[in-house]
């Protein structure tokens, strides 16, 4: 009851919850929320039994491809997406790490050419979340968990 | 049909086979000029004169015309042009691209910007899979096979790319490798992990000569200064890592020593005139080898 003071309830749409505080504005960066038209309503620092505190996204009447809800994966291992119809949850997603990451990762080899050039990142994952291993497309190393930079979606 | 050569990855155990197949026809008769009507450009964004000549050799003697350019320092990294633009315009040139680079993974982008073929002639520390293919040529040469050869890699294992491209490309040929370097410059992980998941035998030692009567390839690296974060360390160490004539009295008679080149001092003079040398003609099986990848990216299946 408390929790719907604080992060109003949606009618339709989605809901990315459990994403833990520090990560969530770059979750609203990468699922390109910033220049969206839908009505969002979100909260950070709320009290979570499993993370301590966690930060929670409601987004009217958007529901996203699997393949866009999985890039937050990266940032968010154990966020857990609801689809909510009429005030009900209707499906729960589970996040898995995609297999190709276009966009979104910075590589982490200085001599890299996206780190030089306009070039889009790409990688493979070739270890998925939550220790992550991504081996670039282009200079062919690998960019690991410890190193792993958002780049900013603003498009 | 492969479309460019970027990474020794592109190339299958078959796509490999068959390129040595076809610079040993090139080797029988080196003057086959079958791409008299083709243009290939040579763009050379750092300086090196070893590998372009090689190249324009190999398009010279295959009839081709030769345009392009070499930078005399490593100014193209802050030059204004973007690297697309400058592909863009000479694949409206040429029928087919060299091109080295300082970045990593820029030829990997040319190749997704240009209407033609690209071949990859070193991409900063990355790939420079045309150097590999002519060490397998060299070692299919003068071993008869690829497959089941016991090879001793020497020297700078951690940043050495064509150590890392070669025991990629023999690693489809059941090798046995003997891994010698300094502890500063051992082979990354990996690379170690590779080899294991790919059940390809290998150990590590610090000493030149073990096991160098069993070897049937001694793969030489440069040992380079500026690698060391001590530089007495690698006074020391460069002398521990010469190659001289009198530790191959007990070596197989086939065992060949091969070394990318240029070399510094990893192997003495004195080897030179030994019947196990063969880092110069190493060096010119590059033009045969380059020659195969060249007609096979213009499409030519057969000789
Ligand atoms: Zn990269």
């Amino acid at each position: 009851m408390e929790k719907q003071l604080k992060v109003s309830a949606i009618k339709d749409g989605t809901v990315v919850d459990h994403i833990p505080p520090d990560q969530l504005f770059r979750v609203i960066d990468i699922l390109g929320l910033i220049n969206s038209m839908s009505q969002i309503t979100f909260g950070t620092n709320l009290d979570s039994k499993r993370l301590g505190k966690k930060g929670i996204i409601k987004i009217s009447n958007k529901f996203f491809e699997i393949d866009d809800i999985n890039r937050i994966a990266l940032i968010a291992p154990h966020a857990k997406i609801n689809i909510i119809h009429d005030f009900e949850v209707v499906e729960k997603h589970v996040l898995s790490t995609p297999n190709r990451i276009k966009g979104i990762v910075k590589c982490m080899n200085p001599m890299c050419i996206t780190n030089h050039q306009e070039v889009e990142t790409l990688f493979t994952t070739i270890v998925e979340s939550p220790q992550i291993k991504l081996l670039c497309h282009y200079c062919e190393k690998v960019t690991d968990k410890e190193n792993l930079k958002i780049i900013s979606n603003r498009h | 049909m492969l479309k460019h050569l970027i990474s020794i990855h592109d190339y299958s155990r078959e796509d490999i086979l068959k390129t040595l197949e076809m610079a040993a026809a090139f080797e029988k008769r080196p003057n086959q000029p079958i791409f008299s009507k083709k243009v290939v450009a040579s763009v050379f964004f750092e300086p090196s004169t070893r590998t372009r000549l090689s190249f324009e050799t190999a398009a010279n003697r295959l009839g081709a015309r030769v345009i392009g350019f070499s930078e005399t320092t490593n100014t193209s990294l802050t030059k204004g042009e973007s690297l697309k633009d400058t592909i863009k315009m000479v694949s409206n040139y040429a029928d087919l691209i060299v091109m080295r680079h300082p970045l990593d993974g820029s030829t990997r982008y040319a190749s997704e910007v240009s209407s033609v073929p690209v071949i990859n002639a070193g991409d900063g520390s990355n790939q420079h899979p045309t150097q590999t293919l002519l060490d397998l040529y060299s070692i299919i040469k003068t071993q008869g096979d690829l497959n089941n050869l016991k090879i001793n890699v020497v020297g700078d294992l951690k940043y050495g790319r064509t150590v890392h491209s070669l025991l990629q490309a023999m690693s489809h040929f059941k090798p046995t490798f003997k891994f010698i370097s300094p502890e500063e410059l051992r082979l990354p992980q990996e690379y170690r992990e590779y080899l294991s998941e790919r059940g390809i035998r290998f150990s590590e030692s610090k000493l030149l000569t073990d096991n160098i009567n069993n070897a049937d390839i001694i793969y030489m690296t440069r040992v380079q200064k500026e690698r060391f974060s001590d530089p007495i360390e690698y006074e020391r160490i460069k002398d521990v890592y010469t190659l001289n004539s009198s530790m191959l009295k007990e070596c197989k008679p086939n065992m060949k020593i091969l070394h990318p080149l240029p070399r510094v001092n990893e192997i003495a003079q004195d080897v030179d005139s030994s019947p196990h040398a063969y880092y110069f003609a190493q060096a010119q099986n590059g033009v045969f080898t380059r020659m195969a990848i060249i007609a096979s990216l213009l499409g030519r299946e057969n000789l």
